[in-house]
């Protein structure tokens, strides 16, 4: 990076931000009665107690915002992660069925465990997207030619359905246990508490740590393992920490919003066209811009049919899913 | 040979799945030299090339890398030492040709010192010497193949280590492209002062512009010494099952391959026949 282009991209991360603040800002002032960005402003910087509208903002609607932030960094880095480390521009957390995984293990902790509302929720979680992503990518392993971006994506649609037909199941025949988790089950943010979130925040911020430390090896593995090998990375150490980031942080999404389909394939891509290739500017771009878009898609999911909402994730879906067609078309 | 060979391999097996493709290899690279390793497909010479910048483990034997064992040293330690461009890399898309040549720079930063004015000065370095100066920001896959491989050459210069380790830096170029390459081989070598390892496919290639030649087949060494030592008749038809001829090229003395088919039959025999 030279200095003009560290200028540039600065200037880029700090304009992002605003916007993330700004969409924050919007995200909590939108709803059934509609509260003044200013008044959403003081009630975060001075909140007074006895105001109704501060009350509104701090108790109801900031934790969902936040929920959204956290959740579409959490994704999108996670999508740039694997689509640099395995140098396949279809990978992603929904597609190679991490998030499937997650869904599943966090469904049967609770169908089984009784673990609703528990910490241990993040940590079976990831047990479970580490379990998926490991099934997906050993089918696709045994198929002819190999573990391909064209065998790991079938593979991962048979994992997803199979154990979404499962969670089906669970759930039909446990209405009662599962009357809250049926919204969660397509991807959303309603109805979590601030409680589940907190669980999830260290492994947000471990996974986001993780990321950031090895985004300039991760550049280097985009080019090819031996090529990698030979400027120095320890490729195999780098992979590990990778998947465990990519695992943390899927995880965490899940806890908090479900499965949200295609935000962590979008949002990377999006960024490369402006960053460039460099993951020291991809991973955090990704955060930022990913923390953006989940946040304005959950404005859209709880507007655009007023009063009724849609699921967060059903929106990233419909908007992520022409994208991942365009992408097969030009990619492979 | 020098006695003090920055880079060698005693006893070196290297497997690969069941097969054992390099067969108790031992091999002194010369110092300051290019040395080509040729051979017919499957031979075993990538493979060898990489046990020798420790991508590959060997089975049994080992590789020394300035006098000491390659395995002594960390990941970061030999990439400083040793540069290996693979067969075929690929940029990921978007990516300038100066930020690839600034990944050379690699292995001497850290998480905390990531880009000094040294590292500036070995990118600007490599990227004269390749003369890619006018493509500096031009993304690498807009490039042509020859272009692309001095992008990559330069990234392996900017990594700034006295070996250079090359996996067929020539394939799928133009047969001048090809040849410009290997002349600019040769320059950095000789002027710059560095021990340069090729897997060459082209024999003539390799007769024209290496020091040395290493001849390979079915994963153990059958010829090895100056391109006139190794490259004969006799050679060529053993290792590479190949009738040719060999001529001294006029200019420069190297030998040169003229291949023959089957059932070629030599002009003075045809004249023979006419008469």
């Amino acid at each position: 990076m030279n200095a003009t282009r560290t200028i540039f991209a600065a200037t880029g991360f700090w304009l992002c931000l605003g916007g993330v603040v700004l969409a924050f800002l919007w995200h909590i002032s939108v709803g059934a009665k509609a509260i003044p960005l200013g008044v959403v402003w003081q009630a975060i910087t001075a909140p007074q107690d006895g105001v109704f509208d501060h009350v509104v903002v701090r108790d109801l609607r900031m934790p969902r915002a936040i929920f959204a932030i956290s959740v579409g960094a959490a994704l999108s880095v996670a999508g740039a992660l694997m689509q640099g480390v395995t140098r396949n521009p279809l990978a992603e957390p929904g597609i190679l069925g991490l998030m499937a995984g997650a869904t599943f293990a966090v469904i049967i902790g609770i169908g089984w465990f009784g673990l609703a509302g528990s910490a241990y929720v993040p940590l079976f979680a990831a047990i479970g997207a580490l379990i998926g992503a490991v099934l997906v990518w050993t089918i696709a392993s045994a198929a002819p030619g190999g573990a391909t971006p064209l065998t790991l994506i079938l593979s991962g649609a048979a994992v997803g359905g199979f154990l979404y037909a499962i969670e089906s199941a669970a759930i039909l025949l446990n209405e009662d246990t599962f009357r809250n988790f049926r919204v969660w089950l397509s991807g959303s943010l309603t109805g979590r508490d601030m409680q589940t979130y907190l669980w999830a925040l260290p492994w947000f911020i471990a996974g986001l740590i993780a990321a950031l430390v090895i985004a300039r090896q991760v550049t280097a593995l985009a080019m090819g393992e031996e090529t990698a090998a030979g400027l120095g990375v320890d490729t195999f150490r780098i992979k590990v920490i990778a998947l465990g980031a990519v695992v943390v942080l899927t995880a965490a999404a899940v806890s908090v919003a479900g499965p949200l389909g295609f935000v962590g394939l979008v949002i990377p891509h999006v960024v490369r066209l402006f960053v460039g290739s460099d993951y020291r500017l991809i991973v955090p771009f990704s955060a930022i811009v990913g923390a953006g878009y989940v946040t304005v898609v959950d404005i859209a999911a709880r507007v655009v049919l007023a009063p009724v909402e849609i699921s967060t994730g059903i929106v990233t879906t419909m908007l992520g899913a022409p994208m991942f067609i365009w992408l097969v078309r030009a990619k492979l | 040979m020098t006695p003090d060979s920055p880079l060698t391999a005693s006893g070196l097996s290297v497997d690969y799945g069941d097969a054992t493709i390099v067969k108790n290899i031992d091999l002194k690279i010369a110092a300051g030299q290019i040395t080509a390793l040729v051979g017919p497909n499957g031979c075993g010479k990538s493979t060898l090339l990489k046990a020798f910048a420790r991508i590959l483990r060997p089975k049994t034997g080992h590789v020394t890398l300035q006098g000491q064992p390659i395995t002594s040293y960390a990941t970061r330690d030999v990439a400083t030492r040793l540069a290996i461009l693979p067969q075929g890399p690929v940029a990921p898309e978007g990516l300038t040709v100066t930020e690839l040549v600034a990944q050379g720079r690699f292995p001497h930063q850290t998480l905390f010192r990531q880009w000094s004015p040294g590292d500036r000065a070995a990118v600007e370095r490599a990227m004269d010497m390749t003369d890619l100066a006018e493509f500096a920001d031009r993304p690498v896959h807009s490039l042509s193949g020859g272009q692309r491989q001095r992008c990559w050459l330069a990234m392996v210069l900017a990594q700034d280590t006295p070996l250079l380790l090359l996996d067929e830096p020539t394939t799928f170029l133009d047969l001048k492209v090809q040849v410009d390459l290997m002349a600019l081989l040769s320059r950095i070598v000789h002027e710059d002062g560095r021990t340069m390892v090729l897997v060459l496919h082209e024999l003539n290639l390799a007769a024209a512009f290496a020091d040395r030649i290493v001849m390979m087949r079915e994963g153990e060494i059958v010829a090895e010494g100056t391109g006139a030592e190794v490259i004969c008749p006799d050679q060529l038809r053993a290792v590479f099952d190949l009738r040719a001829d060999v001529i001294a090229d006029p200019e420069t003395g190297r030998p040169v391959c003229l291949p023959r088919t089957p059932d070629h039959v030599p002009m003075h025999a045809l004249a023979a026949a006419a008469e």
